[in-house]
């Protein structure tokens, strides 16, 4: 997976991966022009100030009046207000076109997201999605930070180095050579320190990341940590952990701190040279080149000049730290749904009659074996299939190919007739319900997890279908006892997020509750009442049968006591069909049918022995 | 969030301060002087350059050539290249000082929160999320990163400046340096009110930040699910609202912050203007001085003052988000003191475990018994438990168990059965004094329980747990995790032993694999089978098995099964039953139901009575 996502990456260069992230901007990029326009207005005014200023120093110096002060005042304030009103709207429009850019992006890539498929989801890990959505971006938005530097800041240094030289080239004339030759030596040892550096964090995150996981292993695995006695070697294996990370963070850390003195040399060497040279030039020259306002001028420049290189080191580092941020987001958004609707979908379905012909599948970019092979099967509409095998033996695989949440390799798979790469897939699985293996409920309250099913259900039709899943008892019933078995508020009850407040079962219950609102034309359980108990599993079996009578049915148990009342049972192995049939013939003629009754009909017999000797 | 303004304390800083003494008591002062001296050392440079100007001035005045006022310039020059060259020294010197005390304080914060955070009693983490405690590592520590690192240092450089700055004004004129001071505190009152509220929104932004990546995380993690039911369209029409919630706050925090530069930049030009005005009336309106230096108002007065007047009001701005960061940096401090300061895991006991030495095949342990001022007394431990009328709750007022009373003896194997939250875990916890019993009483081998040393009582006890928790390291490191000093041979037979040699035996490295994320890439089954394994190694007297097959195939439950008899086997086992097969050959069963125990007996006896155990196992109640 990452091989792939890493072939991706590569071909197209960085800065390709910028532009398109920029493409985000869309209604911002307006604030997003305005902002370098208004900074360069800014930076042109900055400038000038100083100048102003070395004028009015001028006049006081000259003892001249209040009056001749105020006029330059007056100048000089109108200067301040323009800066200030340029920065002000530079600010706004930069928060905006930033902030703005980062909520852009971060709804392309949910959007997109949104339109993967179980493949695509596959390829990337619903984790690592998350953590492009959320860690990556806002690392980009940090950009967003970095976005502000760069438009603000970025636009801003160059302006101003600019600016600020013109104006000493302008004053000092041959005096703001010097910059000329302090300006390299500076951007040369920046840039050195600033490569270092981020070498040496970039080999430093992963020593953090382990150190973090660390801590979070314990804090997950704390009772064997404590029951096995371990803190002391967990402490020092954290130790060992802690100190790498202290000794590349250290070395890398001691790196940045040469900047500052880096900077102090260029300011002090650029100070002396000016005190020396510029004085000996006033002196000499009785001012024809130099006058002492504009010396002391020249000196305020010098800070901005090298003020300005320091933030453009510092935009530089920032944006190396960002770049496999915007790799990794750039490829969920280069990423292609695998699945779509076709060109002229069909969009009603006949019946749940459901063909399976010739089917084989296998995983994308898994090699080996397939995990379905040749496998051809017919399904009347209403008939109730139940579906067994060991791990791995393709049951999920199989009955995902019905929703269409995967392509056939080979094959075709059709229900009510029609193939199901024809239909509108809103269309197709409107229609066919499914309760996953992985059952998930939302944070939110009951009702609203049930309204996944049908938005516009009425409270009868929740209670109806919960009535059916054998929910009800928990939700309604009012018990005795405080205990955790039933939800204080009903349907009104707040699910944490992952259902973290509700048992298995449960969760299980209310999943098969929120597919039945559906009123689907095929149900699919996917080993949906593991969790939950015989009695409990005979009467949702029950009450499918009475309320569902049309609704084909396809149920994956690792119990057969779950599937032994179906219609047909189908018995795979290793992705191939093994055995079809009732139970009873199964039980007569397919070896592994026999063997996993015999492993979990030993209990039973051993009840009704019990029961005869006790009854 | 709200609750963190206003905590800043004395008695709170000085506690860090002195923690961080004591990381470093060298280093740390070291860091400080050199710091005030640096701080010192670059107030004084203006001094010189103002006198270098005054003699080009006289130069100019007085049509000096260059060769009379060279010596004296040339003189201050070389001053002010000694006075450069000693705060480079130190600038050097105490950044360099700096990311060495600032990544060891770091490191050592980590260390301490670590070392107490395995102290502390089960009870902790119960109460507090995963994501919470991870947080002191992660936010905290980096707050304490930027203060130490950053606002620390430069508010002490800024505090010196200040003074220095302040005490030349005085010098020249109290006058001017009021008008400087008003204007500076002027521009400081703009900058807690622009700022004030950007913080808001920026605080308001990390909440709804944490709204929005909530959701993602949660649709992204259902994805499937959403899929499935064509939720696509709800869930963007939601992500669209959360997202542009977002927006609106960030758009505000960053548009409040962003504006602040350029008007605080541009008051301290306001200043300048209104120091240049005032002094241009003081001169013309001949207003008397009031001065240390006694000087009279002149244009030598009030030149400097031009200069210094933004100096003084940018040092002063500054203060304001230093202080800020300052007080972030130390909420972070409160909050990791704060874990600190959590009370760690009380331990009494007396009573030590020591392997006796004849042992052959097995081995055999004993119990040390401090002799009162005589003998010690060695008793040998055999696993004999008993629970007499014990209770316990979690909080006051709301028990979990109530008179509970059981008797284990050597060899026995106990089955706790009942439905979830009934209190099997809890029984199985207050054995090993992962809690405490509020009542009653726990003897081990006739000790009481509380006489025990807790890490000898856990080494007493092996353990396999229903969340199987296995290491990042190797497949025999974590079998060996089971007991240190086992040799590769012997972590090799506990896997044969628990059945898990034969999938061992197919990973790509065999038992050099390096398992990553908790386990990730093997099965529940598998995961189960090393623990096991890891349970067998360390070869305990006593086992407390808590069962998990419920989503384990068939197949793998019988192997995982066979490993478990394997364990039980000659051992005392407390066994939390979710398999009625497991509990049909145990010596005694105890029906748990809401913290009490319903009935006890063989499973013969309570088939019998035909009461909750029957209901249980004829199907009519669900376990779990």
């Amino acid at each position: 997976m990452e091989n792939n996502n890493r072939k991706s990456g590569t071909g197209v260069s960085r800065r390709g991966s910028w532009l398109m992230m920029l493409r985000s901007l869309r209604e911002f990029k307006k604030d997003a022009l305005l902002t370098p326009i208004t900074v360069m207005g800014e930076v042109v005014f900055e400038a000038l100030i100083p100048y102003e200023i070395a004028l009015l120093v001028n006049e006081v110096k000259a003892g001249c009046g209040l009056d001749r002060i105020l006029h330059y005042a007056g100048i000089l304030l109108l200067m301040a207000l323009c800066a200030l009103a340029c920065g002000y709207v530079a600010g706004i429009t930069c928060a905006r076109a930033s902030c703005g850019f980062a909520k852009n992006l971060r709804q392309d890539v949910f959007y997109q997201i949104q339109e993967f498929s179980f493949g695509n989801i596959d390829r990337f890990s619903s984790a690592s999605l998350v953590t492009r959505l959320t860690t990556d971006i806002q690392n980009i938005q940090n950009i967003q930070m970095a976005f502000m530097m760069l438009v603000r800041t970025a636009f801003r240094a160059p302006f101003n180095l600019l600016a600020s030289f013109f104006m000493a080239w302008y004053m000092g004339g041959r005096m703001a050579l010097c910059f000329l030759v302090v300006i390299p030596i500076l951007g040369y040892g920046l840039y050195k320190i600033a490569v270092l550096s981020v070498g040496l964090f970039r080999k430093g995150f992963p020593q953090y990341d382990a150190l973090n996981y660390k801590v979070e292993e314990n804090i997950k695995g704390i009772r064997v940590v404590k029951s096995f006695v371990r803190e002391e070697t967990e402490i020092a294996k954290f130790d060992g952990t802690a100190r790498k990370v202290q000794a590349i963070f250290t070395k890398g850390e001691r790196y940045v701190a040469l900047n500052n003195p880096l900077m102090q040399i260029c300011i002090y060497g650029v100070m002396i040279f000016l005190l020396t040279q510029g004085s000996r030039l006033i002196v000499t020259t009785r001012g024809r080149l130099l006058d002492i306002g504009q010396f002391s001028t020249l000196l305020t420049y010098s800070f901005q000049i090298l003020g300005s290189l320091m933030m453009l080191s510092m935009i530089m580092v920032m944006l190396t730290f960002t770049e496999e941020s915007v790799q990794r987001v750039r490829e969920v958004l280069e990423e292609a749904s695998t699945l779509t609707s076709p060109a002229d979908p069909v969009k009603t379905v006949r019946d749940g009659s459901v063909d399976f012909q010739g089917v084989s599948f296998q995983y994308e970019g898994s090699t080996g074996e397939p995990v379905l092979q040749d496998i051809t099967l017919s399904v009347r509409s209403g008939e109730v299939v139940g579906i067994v095998g060991g791990t791995g033996s393709g049951k999920s695989s199989l009955v995902q190919l019905i929703p269409r949440l995967y392509d056939v390799t080979a094959g075709s798979v059709q229900v009510g007739g029609v193939d199901v790469r024809r239909y509108d897939l809103e269309t197709l699985r409107e229609n066919v319900a499914m309760v996953l293996q992985k059952n998930l409920l939302f944070s939110g309250t009951v009702a609203d997890n049930l309204r996944w099913g049908n938005p516009h259900a009425t409270r009868a039709q929740l209670e109806e279908a919960c009535r059916w899943a054998c929910a009800d008892e928990f939700i309604r019933r009012a018990c005795a006892d405080e205990f955790i078995r039933r939800l204080p508020k009903g349907y009104d009850t707040w699910i944490e997020q992952g259902g973290t407040n509700l048992s298995g079962g449960q969760k299980q219950r209310l999943c098969i509750a929120r597919a039945l609102l559906k009123r689907p034309r095929i149900l699919i359980l996917d080993d949906s009442t593991s969790a939950v108990d015989t009695r409990t599993d005979r009467a949702i079996w029950d009450a499918l049968a009475t309320a569902l009578p049309g609704t084909t049915t396809f149920i994956i148990a690792q119990r057969l006591s779950s599937v032994e009342r179906a219609d047909r049972i189908l018995v795979l192995d290793k992705g191939r069909i093994h055995g079809l049939g009732t139970h009873a013939e199964l039980l007569r003629t397919d070896g592994i049918y026999q063997e996993m009754a015999r492993s979990q009909n030993l209990l039973e017999k051993e009840r009704e022995k019990e029961g005869t000797l006790h009854g | 969030m709200a609750e963190r303004k206003n905590i800043f304390s004395w008695k709170k800083a000085w506690r860090f301060f002195r923690t961080l003494w004591g990381f470093y008591p060298r280093l740390l002062p070291g860091i400080l002087v050199l710091i005030f001296i640096n701080a010192g050392i670059l107030s004084l440079p203006g001094i010189f350059m103002q006198k270098v100007v005054a003699v080009l001035e006289r130069a100019w005045n007085q049509q000096l050539p260059w060769a009379a006022v060279q010596p004296e310039i040339y003189g201050y020059v070389r001053i002010l290249a000694l006075l450069y060259l000693v705060s480079l020294l130190a600038n050097v010197t105490y950044n360099q000082l700096l990311a060495v005390f600032n990544q060891g304080s770091l490191a050592k914060f980590r260390e301490k929160l670590f070392t107490h955070m395995e102290t502390l009693p089960l009870g902790y983490f119960d109460r507090h999320q995963r994501g919470d405690i991870m947080s002191y590592y992660t936010n905290d520590v980096e707050a304490l990163r930027q203060m130490i690192s950053q606002s620390f240092p430069q508010l002490c450089v800024t505090a010196v400046t200040l003074t220095v700055l302040l005490a030349i004004m005085l010098y020249y004129s109290l006058w001017m340096s009021l008008v400087v001071v008003g204007g500076s505190l002027w521009s400081v009152a703009i900058t807690r009110k622009v700022g004030g509220r950007s913080a808001r929104y920026f605080m308001e932004q990390q909440h709804t930040l944490a709204d929005c990546e909530g959701f993602m995380e949660e649709s992204i993690n259902g994805g499937r699910v959403i899929k499935v039911f064509n939720h696509e369209g709800a869930a963007r029409a939601e992500f669209d609202r959360v997202n542009q919630a977002l927006f609106d706050v960030s758009c505000k925090a960053n548009q409040y912050s962003n504006t602040l530069m350029p008007i605080l930049n541009n008051v301290s030009y306001l200043i300048y203007i209104v120091v240049a005005a005032c002094g241009g009336l003081f001169l013309e309106k001949q207003v008397p001085n009031l001065s240390f230096s006694g000087l009279p108002f002149s244009l030598a007065v009030m030149v400097p003052f031009l200069g210094m007047s933004r100096q003084f009001a940018t040092n002063i701005q500054m203060i304001s988000p230093q202080i800020n960061a300052m007080v972030m940096g130390m909420a972070g401090a409160e909050r990791i003191f704060g874990l600190l300061d959590e009370k760690p895991e009380q331990d009494s006991g007396t009573v030590e475990l020591r392997p006796l030495e004849e042992g052959t095949g097995g081995r055999h342990w004993a119990w040390v018994l401090p002799g009162h001022g005589e003998k010690e007394e060695l008793r040998p431990l055999q696993g004999e438990v008993h629970f007499r009328h014990v209770d316990f709750g979690y909080e006051k007022g709301k028990p979990i168990l109530q008179g509970i009373s059981l008797d284990a003896l050597p060899g026995q194997k106990i089955a706790l059965v009942g439905a979830t939250g009934a209190g099997k875990t809890t029984i199985t916890n207050l054995l090993t004094r992962f809690y405490d019993i509020s009542s009653g009483s726990i003897t081990y081998d006739g000790i009481p329980l509380e006489q025990i040393r807790k890490g000898d009582l856990r080494r007493s006890l092996g353990m396999v747990l229903q969340d199987t928790v296995l290491f990042t390291a190797t497949v025999l490191e974590n079998i060996r995790y089971g007991r240190l000093d086992a040799t590769d041979e012997e972590c090799v037979a506990a896997a044969k032993r628990a059945g898990a040699d034969a999938f061992i035996r197919h990973l790509p490295q065999g038992y050099a694999t390096v398992l990553k994320g908790a386990g990730a890439g093997l099965s529940q089954g598998q995961c189960q089978l090393l623990a096991i394994a890891r349970a067998a190694v360390a070869d305990p007297p006593v086992m407390i098995l808590d069962e998990a097959t419920s989503s384990i195939d068939t197949r793998t439950e019988q192997i995982v099964q066979r490993g478990m008899d394997a364990l039980m086997e000659g051992r005392t086992v407390f066994v939390i039953a979710h398999r009625l097969s497991t509990v049909r050959n145990a010596d005694q069963i105890l029906v748990l139901d809401h913290g009490k125990i319903r009935e006890r007996g063989t499973h013969q006896q309570l088939l019998a009575q035909k009461g909750m155990y029957w209901q249980l196992y004829t199907g009519a109640f669900e376990l779990e």
